[in-house]
């Protein structure tokens, strides 16, 4: 049952070097630059996002993900789920409003996965970038790179991923949209919403806690993950793989790296889900046909390349 | 196009060439060479690890998640973020928890 978390709302990501971090998620993406904070921390969105931010990058000596932040309906709702994780034996840092420019009063926990999520009821909304709120035009016409439209997801790599699916399952209220499961009934991979999407986070289970396998970017059309692809080989970009659809999700899709080897993805398309709809089950064995719906096999990054 | 060093690797007939403004592991790609594991080229995820044994290279920053300081005073470093200053002999060293994750990908495919 929905408990007022509404969507994701920002990621921040280290990275080894900020200023070339900036040109990869500005130029290349084609994300929007906001404002570096005073400590020397960039802040990005996507141009059709309302908030003032989505991504931040900070400049630290091991890339990886900080933690992700969902965005929930309103104070009120977040002082009942602060209460739900504490009931729960969840440890609740709280981060004053301000830490990050533009953003409210935080909730920081830590999954069983080991990775860091946050809760907030308040952003700055600076509305759609480049157009204007009443009658707006279809698009901006000074977009750069890929033209990414919206952070869409994560998917995180981490230990206990039972006990991290019933968190976000009973305390958070995500729906279950997708799964990996093993002949014994294990889950081998969640894939959980808040909303009507496929996947709002996901997590494979790895042994090693709080891994980040990528951040994902939203593109309109399967043309737009053409031509993304063809962004990446003129820049000379690490690719990963695709243009590819995955299995999982379905979505039309194109992975690859930032210069700090932060993996990113940029797709279309793709399953929704509605809270009365079963999950969509994939086997264990079938998972090469799960994750790269054209090849059916994994290469071998899928599995060990991590931040 | 920089000068072109030989990379040789340890214990094997492997070797190939790369020019001083390309990283050895994209030298070693461009040469169709598989001597290294190939992963995110960005010094993240430490799967292209190596011990350099002999020979002088420029690093950019990598993470110390899989090389620490001290590694990286004794020669050990990420293919993707050093370039050849000379001639080099090196042998691979993938980061303990790239080789945990690979592990897992074993299994998973068996
Ligand atoms: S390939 Fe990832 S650290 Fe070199
Ligand atoms: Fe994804």
């Amino acid at each position: 049952m929905r408990k007022g978390v509404m969507r994701p709302g920002h990621v921040q990501i280290r990275v080894l070097d900020v200023q070339e971090a900036l040109a990869h998620y500005r130029d290349l993406l084609g994300l929007i630059e906001v404002e570096t904070d005073s400590e020397g921390r960039v802040y990005l969105k996507g141009w059709t996002e309302v908030d003032k931010f989505s991504v931040v990058l900070r400049e630290a000596d091991a890339p990886g993900m900080d933690f992700m932040g969902f965005k929930v309906l309103d104070t009120t709702t977040l002082a009942s789920l602060e209460s739900a994780l504490k009931e729960n034996g969840i440890e609740v840092e709280e981060i004053p409003a301000g830490e990050l420019n533009g953003c409210g009063r935080r909730l920081r926990f830590v999954a069983p996965s080991g990775h860091s999520f946050e809760l907030y009821a308040e952003k700055e909304q600076t509305g759609k970038w480049g157009l204007s709120k009443v009658n707006p035009e279809a698009w901006p016409r000074d977009l750069k790179g890929m033209k990414a439209t919206r952070f869409d997801h994560c998917l995180l790599y981490g230990t206990n991923i039972q006990q991290t699916y019933e968190l976000f399952r009973d305390v958070l209220g995500f729906d279950l949209a997708e799964q990996v499961v093993d002949p014994e009934g294990n889950k081998a991979a969640v894939f959980l919403t808040a909303s009507m999407k496929a996947h709002d986070v996901a997590f494979i289970d790895c042994p090693e806690p709080g891994k980040f396998h990528h951040a994902s970017f939203f593109l309109e059309t399967w043309e737009d993950v053409l031509r993304a692809a063809d962004l990446i080989t003129m820049t000379e970009t690490s690719i990963d793989i695709g243009p590819t659809r995955h299995g999982l999700t379905h979505g039309k899709t194109i992975y690859f790296f930032d210069p700090s080897g932060n993996r990113n993805e940029v797709f279309c398309g793709g399953d929704y889900h509605y809270p009365d709809h079963e999950p969509v089950t994939w086997t264990v064995d079938q998972l090469g046909k799960a994750i790269f719906y054209h090849d059916r096999v994994l290469n071998e990054r899928f599995l060990s390349v991590l931040t | 196009m920089g000068e072109r060093y030989r990379i040789a690797v340890e214990n094997s007939e492997e070797q190939f060439h790369c020019s001083a403004d390309t990283t050895l592991l994209v030298g070693m790609e461009r040469a169709q060479n598989q001597a290294l594991s190939v992963g995110c080229r960005g010094g993240g995820c430490g799967v292209c690890r190596i011990r350099v044994l002999r020979g002088e290279y420029e690093r950019k920053r990598m993470s110390r998640a899989h090389v620490s300081e001290q590694e990286e005073q004794n020669g050990v470093a990420l293919a993707c973020r050093i370039m050849p200053r000379s001639d080099l002999l090196i042998c691979a060293d993938p980061s303990e928890h790239a080789k945990t994750s690979a592990n897992q990908s074993d299994n998973n495919n068996a």
